[in-house]
């Protein structure tokens, strides 16, 4: 009987953590250089993460949002960049999933992107919106081609995260020339039929792998490449919650990682202490505390996701868009306060660079989630739902 | 009720088009309707019918067009009839 000497880890958990190892590798040169993290995305490749979502039937895992959320949280404590591109592909991948198996190309494309591992980003602001996604200036314009409708768009991008390094871009637009600018479709473009034309650099605070420069984006495909339902539907059933979620998730991992190291000073002190209470040691309770409840949220929040899920009048409804909502506010709000703790207590060996008590990539990542879509516009958002809804109060519900 | 609809949605609906030019199935969201004005259109819905609307009924569909809102509103008008 020959078995192989060693077998292959392959659960889900296991491929993310090997990912993890690559991603943690190159972390803080990623950060420092302000680069792709070309490492861990070629990991995320080789373990085939990134089409786990699509269903088996084309190719893919099936994987759950929680499944994704929890691989997005073990990529977050090694590296952020990393993470949130895997994150932000998801959620790109899901708006396929929910809403592309009524159309022939999408569903094809779904095939090849589970076949090919192919990486999707995302040109959804535009200069001029106001950062509301839910308005474009640009419209999509249809014509007669030789071989059916060619569609073709220019939008001036100013953010396409990891522009350069997808292999498709999903871009929405308005639905044609007269359209309000509510009235939007979203497009899948692939590598080849477009250009980008680079017009605003991503030098910033955090957040720097992933390469969120602005570009002006000029596309033409054939025109079966449109998604066939608005994208006010896509944008309230499958992008809202999952972008929610999944990057909320991604800011738990640098929560957690940031308490793992905190922990781990408090530790090396009491030894040293001889018996004495070291001085960190009770706000490393208080990040404890503050970290289970950011997980709890998205715990919940996720529980709610998958319960709306089969049905789309609960996904469009407002109980849901605000709970969403709140996951959001509370888990981009929560890592501050925890990553503050964690570098109260690790002092000046959190605050320098290159300690294994560092927290200041952890920080500066961080700051970036309270302006992923604006917490204030959120907190808008909720309020005008609040006119009208009324809140379920029971606590188990 | 079709014209306190129009009327409602003349005046807080924001649309860039006359509601007059609008059919009673027009895609109101595709005509412009943002989610902040269709909150303010059922706030003055609310207050013109003396209702309340449930939870179930707050979703895209049930605002999507002016029939759609003459059916979500009469649903809640009989359901108070028959209680």
């Amino acid at each position: 009987m020959s078995l192989p000497a060693f077998a292959t880890d392959m659960t889900l958990g296991a491929r993310a953590h090997r990912v993890a190892a690559v991603a943690g590798e190159f972390a803080d040169r990623v950060d420092r250089e302000g680069r792709f993290p070309k490492e861990a995305v070629d990991a995320m490749k080789a373990e085939r993460l990134l089409g786990l979502q699509i269903p088996i039937a084309f190719g893919g895992e099936g994987a759950s949002m929680t499944e994704l959320a929890e691989i997005c949280s073990i990529l977050g404590q090694a590296c952020a960049s990393s993470a949130m591109v895997f994150a932000m592909h998801q959620i790109k991948v899901s708006s396929l999933v929910e809403h592309g198996s009524e159309s022939a190309w999408h569903m094809d494309f779904m095939r090849e992107l589970a076949a090919r591992q192919l990486l999707v980003a995302s040109a959804t602001t535009e200069a001029g919106i106001g950062g509301n996604m839910r308005n474009s200036i640009c419209a999509i314009e249809i014509a007669k081609g030789a071989e059916g409708d060619i569609c073709r768009l220019t939008k001036d991008a100013t953010v396409i995260s990891y522009g350069l390094h997808g292999d498709a871009i999903m871009v929405t637009s308005r639905s044609h020339e007269n359209a309000a600018p509510s009235d939007q479709v979203m497009t899948v473009f692939r590598r080849g039929q477009y250009t980008l034309e680079k017009t605003v650099d991503w030098d910033t605070l955090g957040m720097r792998g992933t390469c969120s420069d602005g570009f002006l984006f000029k596309g033409e495909a054939p025109a079966a490449q449109i998604f066939p339902k608005p994208f006010a539907e896509i944008a309230a059933q499958s992008m809202l919650a999952t972008s929610h979620l999944l990057w909320s998730a991604v800011w738990y991992g640098i929560a957690a990682d940031a308490v793992l190291r905190a922990q781990a000073f408090v530790r090396a002190a009491a030894r040293k202490a001889g018996g004495t209470q070291p001085p960190g040691a009770t706000r490393l309770a208080e990040a404890s505390n503050l970290l289970q409840l950011l997980k709890a949220n998205i715990i919940a929040g996720l529980k709610v996701y998958a319960d709306a899920k089969a049905d789309p009048d609960q996904l469009s409804s407002m109980a849901f868009s605000i709970a969403m909502n709140n996951v959001k506010l509370a888990s981009s709000e929560t890592i501050l306060t925890i990553i503050n703790q964690a570098m109260i207590i690790c002092g000046i060996m959190g605050y320098k660079n290159g300690t294994p008590y560092s927290l200041g990539r952890h920080l500066r990542d961080a700051h970036s989630a309270q302006l992923m879509i604006s917490n204030d516009r959120i907190l808008g958002n909720t309020s005008t739902m609040l006119l009208v809804q009324k809140p379920d109060t029971s606590l188990i519900g | 009720m079709n014209e306190t609809i129009r009327e409602l949605l003349a005046r807080v609906g924001g649309l860039p088009v006359a509601v007059t030019t609008l059919e009673d199935g027009a895609d109101l969201y595709a005509a412009g309707l943002s989610s902040f004005a269709s909150v303010q259109l059922m706030l003055g819905l609310e207050e013109a019918f003396d209702i309340e609307f449930p939870d179930a009924l707050l979703n895209r569909r049930s605002f999507a067009s002016i029939t759609a809102i003459e059916e979500t509103v009469s649903q809640i008008l009989k359901a108070r009839e028959a209680a």
